[in-house]
Order: C-alpha cells, then structure tokens, then sequence
C-alpha cells in the first residue's frame, strides 16, 4: 500500500500516522506538504492527519480544505482512490466537501482527550474488513470540535445507506447518550462519502497500534487497508 | 471602500457556545436574556468604489470561505 500524508501548519499527528501506516503496509508513506499540487504517482491511499492546521483559525479545517493539495485529494478520490481523515483530517474532509456535514463544538465545550470505545458498524468497507461487524474496539480520542452534525435528509441518507462505520459506544457495544462523548448526532464517530472510498473519523486508531500503546485495536483499520489493495491488485 | 460580513448559525443549530454565554449572564445576574447565539463579524476593506463588484467579491469570499453553508448564514453589508 502506497501512502501519502498530507502536511499543513500545525498538524502535530502526521509522525503518528506515518509511524503506523509503515509498520502496517511495509512501505515508507510519502509526507506531502499542503502546497503541492499533485501527489506522488501509484499513491493508493491518503491520509489527512489530525492536529490544529492553522491553529483551527475561522473553523477547524477550514482554511486547510482550500489549499493547494486538496484538488488533488479531490481528483484522487473522484478516481476512487482511498482517503482517510483522521480527527482535524476529518473536519478538513468535510470543509472540502469530500464528506458532508460538519464538526461543531462537543456539546459540553470540553476538549476530550481519553480511550473511548467504538463499535464497528460493517465489515465490508475498505476501512472496516480488519474488523468484524459489531466488533467494539478501543481507540483515543483528542478532540475540543467532533460533535458530528448535518441536517436531518443527510443524517437519514448515511445512517440508511450504511455510511456510519463507527459508533461511539460503551465497552460492551451499547450506543446511547451516555457513551456519546461529544454530543453527535447518532453517536457518529466515522462516516464514509457515498461511493465509500473516503473515511472520516474523530478518533486516532494510528495511535492504538502498538503494545507499547497499550492497546493494539487500530490495526485492523490499516490492516485492513492493505488486505483491501492486496486483493485489488 | 468598508464591507462587513456577519456570520451566524442557521436556526435550529445547536450552539453550545452560546448556550454557555447564555448562562454567564443568568449568572452574572443581566435580567430578561431570553437566548445567546453566537456569530462572527468580519470587516473587510476593499479596494476600488465599485459597489456592485465588492458586493460580488463579498458574496464570494462568504461563500467560498468565511461561511459554511451548512450551519451558518451570512449577511453581507456596504459601509461606504
């Protein structure tokens, strides 16, 4: 799998993702700084990181999801090439419009920063066949803006036509207001666009990889990844 | 030439931000504050005196940027 991290000022996760997407695949992922106009060519996948591009100035993503790289994100994934963005990744993706909706402030204002549990909602989605549906994995999350909202027609259309991949959820699977951490609609914590070779999601499984981390569940997301390609190929 | 452009959330948009402002007040004891929305004010200097033209490049600058269209509305305003 061949991979290309985007770089903006003030992301702070993409040595995270990198880390992991080359202990994962095997291959040194490109890093791709946020002016260029093309990515590197064969990239099969590309990751928007997480941290405060642009010190999350006007929205969170807002002035990232205009720069120079992401019409060629948008060209890669009018192709069908695979994007994941990954918490201010996510928010950039949907600033872009690559995914619709919005991360507005969590509902009780705090940034969250702790071990949440997800459940995954399918397996056969690129990013999920690492997973079994149902499974519930156990990722961090760093976040102050990953309330997930979006007007109801949407909400109906990705919750009807599987777009929600991950939920977030109690230990033992459960979704509902008191495993909703952030306030978002349907407990969203991962959407994918319509033809579904685009994540988004709020939570870091680049940061859950290794036993060091203390948990090894975000594997299966990039595993997966690569199993997915694998097979394509 | 000096433009203002005013974003506000759409109604119907929860504004957790304003709900907290809100309940400053309460707590700061200002009587009869019903409800607190948030917004942004941006003031724009634009060059030329062309108001049909500014008023174009405001529109654009809402739409391409300073608003999301999905949560949030905009006003723009010519100040002279």
């Amino acid at each position: 799998m061949k991979s290309a991290v985007l770089v903006f000022p003030g992301i702070n996760r993409e040595r995270d993702m990198a880390r992991a997407l080359r202990m994962i695949s095997g291959h040194e992922p490109a890093m791709v700084w946020h002016a260029e106009t093309a990515l590197p060519k064969g990239t099969d996948l590309v990751v928007v990181p997480g941290g405060f591009s642009y010190g999350d100035y006007l929205r969170c993503g807002a002035i990232a999801a205009r720069a120079p790289v992401m019409d060629a994100v948008r060209d890669h994934a009018a192709k069908g090439g695979l994007v994941l963005g990954v918490c201010n990744g996510f928010q950039i993706l949907c600033e872009s419009g690559l995914l619709p909706g919005v991360l507005m402030r969590n509902d009780r204002l705090k940034f969250i920063c702790k071990d949440v549990h997800l459940r995954v909602e399918r397996s056969d989605s690129p990013f999920t066949r690492g997973y079994n549906a149902g499974q519930v994995i156990r990722v961090p999350v760093a976040h102050g803006e990953g309330n997930y909202a979006a007007d109801e027609e949407t909400l109906k259309r990705l919750n009807g036509d599987g777009r929600v991949l991950y939920r977030y959820c109690s230990a033992d699977g459960e979704v509902g207001d008191l495993s909703n951490i952030n306030g978002a609609a349907h407990s969203i914590a991962g959407i994918v666009n319509e033809s579904g070779n685009v994540l988004g999601m709020m939570p870091h499984p680049e940061n859950h990889v290794e036993d060091i981390m203390g948990c090894t569940d975000g594997r299966g997301l990039f595993a997966g990844l690569v199993a997915h390609l694998d097979r394509a190929a | 030439m000096k433009a203002r452009v005013t974003v506000t959330l759409k109604s119907g948009i929860l504004d957790p931000q304003g709900k907290a402002i809100e309940g400053a007040l309460k707590s700061l004891g200002v009587d009869g504050v019903a409800s607190v929305r948030q917004g942004k004010v941006f003031d724009i200097e634009l060059a030329g005196d062309d108001k049909a033209k500014a008023e174009a490049a405001l529109k654009a600058a809402a739409d391409k940027l300073l608003a999301n269209t999905v949560i949030e509305n905009y006003r723009v305003e010519l100040l002279g």
